[in-house]
């Protein structure tokens, strides 16, 4: 078979291996060791078909035992040149992934690679065109989210195959998590694939957010005003940055209910009885007046109340302490109604992105999870009756949503995440049109099931040893993955692997705040639209 | 009748692998590691590797002469008859033939018959056929004493002969990283010499 471009620089010939392992490709004299890195793309060419693998491990070898123990006399250049690559040489480790079989490649695009290149194949650096070939060009589907390492090519992630699953973002704090969550926010907004609701945690993907050396970076709502609505806990903390929120969003004491508590149990410091007891609670006072009821008692009530629903005192003083705490949240009032998740979900159905802002509680974990439990869990339940209702009719199924949650896992930690409707939408997966983007710092902590349904996981530098077992567990190449991951650089840096992408790749994430990349990503100036629309105009009815 | 400059004399043993060639005259056998080339109907190249000059009977040791003499010279000026006495012998190992004047690197069909004529080569035959280091394998693997000497020997002498010398001794020690596998220090040896 002959390429119809030009194959990328020259490495080497396969010299061994295994499918599992990978196979060994021994370094060709003209190729410099120090220029290979780990995650770099290259190309066998075997004999009925050509393999697409990743590099995953560098070795030095000497076919000379006692080269070891006394180095050869380098000082003599004819030594020096003689030594280097015959009786010491470089390896690769190459992992083979994806096979283009003969002439099918181009109609079938690659397979996963279910054999390895026969002996001595050449290998060569993946060229631009072979990178295109398989992630795919940018198109109504494909989001270009960053280049491969010293290329230009664009990786595109396949955004309709993205939002059927749950996915993940990890990373190190300060390694670009947020960055690349609000590239991919951006992503499934202007492919349509879904629409977003996004648990703003830190204020940084609706308005205005900060990006570590960039300064400030816009936010969705401001590249996308007309496809996007602020929601706010806090309106006085959104006009101090000259935010005006779309709605504020309110909720009632009676809207909280036993399994909020549950989830909040560690964030409180709640015993395993204390949180129980908020079940006997809702059984004596009735679900909707449990808390505020509660809350009202004091002293000689609630050591009566114990004794009368047959809860450990002691615990039931606690909770009551611990619930306390919730008054100074003042978004929580008296009653209220459905209203907030009516106008979300109105939002959602007419394919509005929506962002749910904390300001000043943004550093109330409580506040957070609280809040994002609850509309999650009447939203989810929303979505699962209509597309019951819907019946496999498509075209009256909810929207496919997207529900970005950060600090995930606070909702999905082994403990609870059988409990919380976080646990529920990672593991159901796409059945009910929901889904999450999970971003998350620590994602040892969270429940392996959960972990293992993710579809897509994008991983910035992870270096602690659990969190990166956690992100790689159940992957095939697992081992080779966790080297990469654990060698990215610190910034702009990410893995991507899993369901979207056709094999792992290293990637530098595409740039974001710098006017040119928010142009890129469709965004235009007011000014601009302005031109257009005068130009429209005059064209419609003639200009002077 | 005049012999030829680059006659050296005759070949008196051979074998497939080598042969023994006695020198026309006393002490003018070629160098150590140097190239050569027989007559006969295979033309073989061979790389000197011995050489020894003693009485040309075998079982009488030749006599200490020199007691009144003032240099040594002076001995076989006033000892005529020794040159005819004592004998220089050199042995080569094949490493190569010529069919047609086109160099092979790989041993002649039959060995050089006794009385083959042995020629040095000039600096362009060497040039020429060392240009390929395939030479070396026969070298290298024929077990002969001192072997790292010759090789070294023979390398600094082809090595002068070729226009980029550095290049070709880079070449040279990678052939022979090849056929002595494990064997660095030999190789590095053997390159150390040929530097030198």
């Amino acid at each position: 078979m002959t390429n119809s471009h030009g194959p990328g620089k020259y490495l080497g010939v396969v010299v061994g291996g295994s499918l599992s392992r990978g196979v060994d490709v021994r370094l060709d004299a003209q190729s410099q060791v120090e220029e290979m890195a780990l995650g770099q793309h290259v190309v066998i060419q075997g004999s009925s078909r050509r393999f697409f693998g990743v590099i995953t491990d560098i070795a030095l070898e000497s076919s000379d035992e006692s080269l070891r123990g006394s180095p050869p006399d380098l000082s003599n250049p004819i030594v020096a040149q003689v030594v280097a690559n015959t009786a010491t040489y470089a390896t690769l480790r190459v992992l083979p992934m994806l096979a283009l079989e003969g002439a099918l490649a181009a109609v079938d695009g690659p397979t996963p690679a279910k054999t390895v290149p026969s002996h001595f194949a050449p290998v060569h650096l993946a060229s631009e065109e072979d990178i295109q070939m398989v992630f795919g060009a940018e198109d109504h589907r494909h989001f270009w989210v960053g280049n491969p390492l010293d290329m230009e090519t664009r990786v595109c992630l396949d955004l309709e195959e993205f939002v059927k699953r749950s996915n993940g973002v990890f990373g190190k704090s300060g390694t670009g998590k947020s960055f690349l969550t609000r590239l991919l926010l951006v992503g499934i907004l202007q492919k349509s694939a879904a629409v977003n609701l996004v648990f703003d945690m830190e204020s940084e993907y609706g308005w205005m957010g900060t990006s570590e050396g960039a300064g400030m970076v816009k936010g969705i709502k401001q590249l996308f005003p007309s496809q996007v609505s602020v929601f706010s806990l806090d309106d006085e903390h959104s006009r101090r940055r000259g935010v005006s929120p779309d709605y504020l969003i309110r909720v009632g004491y009676n809207q909280i209910t036993p399994e909020d508590v549950e989830l909040l149990r560690e964030t409180l410091g709640l015993s395993e009885v204390a949180a129980d007891a908020a079940y006997n609670l809702a059984g004596h006072f009735g679900q909707d007046r449990w808390l505020r009821s509660f809350l009202e008692l004091g002293g000689q009530d609630l050591r009566d109340l114990a004794s009368a629903i047959n809860v450990n005192e002691r615990a039931l003083s606690t909770l009551h302490n611990r619930l306390g705490r919730l008054r100074r949240f003042h978004f929580i009032t008296e009653r209220e109604s459905e209203e907030s998740v009516e106008e979300i979900l109105r939002n959602l159905d007419r394919g509005i992105h929506v962002v749910v802002e904390f300001g000043r509680y943004r550093h109330e974990l409580s506040a957070y999870m609280l809040v994002a439990n609850l509309l999650t869990r009447r939203i989810h339940d929303r979505y699962v009756r209509r597309k019951e209702e819907a019946m496999g009719d498509s075209s009256r199924e909810p929207r496919p949503l997207v529900i970005t949650i950060e600090e995930a896992h606070r909702f999905l930690s082994p403990s609870i995440a059988s409990q919380t409707t976080f646990g529920n939408i990672a593991r159901e997966m796409r059945k009910y049109n929901v889904t999450l983007l999970v971003v998350d710092q620590r994602p040892s902590g969270i429940e392996e099931e959960v972990m293992s349904q993710l579809g897509t996981k994008l991983s910035c530098l992870l270096d602690n040893e659990r969190d990166v077992d956690a992100v790689t567990a159940g992957v095939s190449g697992a081992r080779e993955l966790r080297s990469v991951l654990s060698k990215l650089e610190s910034k702009q840096q990410s893995l991507i692997f899993g369901h979207s992408v056709p094999m792992p790749i290293v990637v530098r994430v595409r740039d974001y705040g710098t006017n040119e990349s928010y142009r890129e990503l469709g965004f235009r100036e007011a000014s601009e639209i302005r031109r257009e629309m005068e130009r429209d105009a005059s064209d419609l009815f003639g200009g002077r | 009748m005049a012999v030829d400059e680059t006659r050296l004399g005759e070949v008196v043993e051979t074998t497939t692998t080598g042969f023994w060639a006695q020198c026309y005259r006393l002490y003018e056998a070629p160098a150590l590691g140097a190239l050569v080339r027989t007559g006969g109907p295979y033309p073989a190249y061979a790389v000197v590797h011995h050489v020894s000059t003693q009485g040309i009977d075998a079982s009488r040791r030749p006599v200490a002469r020199g007691a009144d003499a003032a240099t040594e010279q002076d001995v076989y000026l006033s000892n005529p008859q020794l040159s005819q006495l004592l004998r220089t012998e050199f042995q080569a190992v094949v490493v190569g033939h010529s069919v047609e004047g086109d160099p092979r690197y790989h041993l002649p069909p039959s060995p050089p018959p006794i009385y083959a004529f042995v020629y040095a080569c000039g600096p362009e035959e060497i040039r020429r056929f060392t240009s390929n280091v395939a030479f070396l394998r026969p070298l290298a693997t024929s077990g002969i004493a001192a072997l790292e000497e010759v090789v070294a020997a023979c390398l600094s002498l082809a090595a002068q002969a070729q226009s980029d010398s550095n290049g070709f001794l880079v070449e040279a020690g990678k052939q022979l990283m090849g056929i002595l596998p494990g064997e660095f220090r030999r190789v590095e040896a053997i390159l150390q010499r040929a530097t030198r």
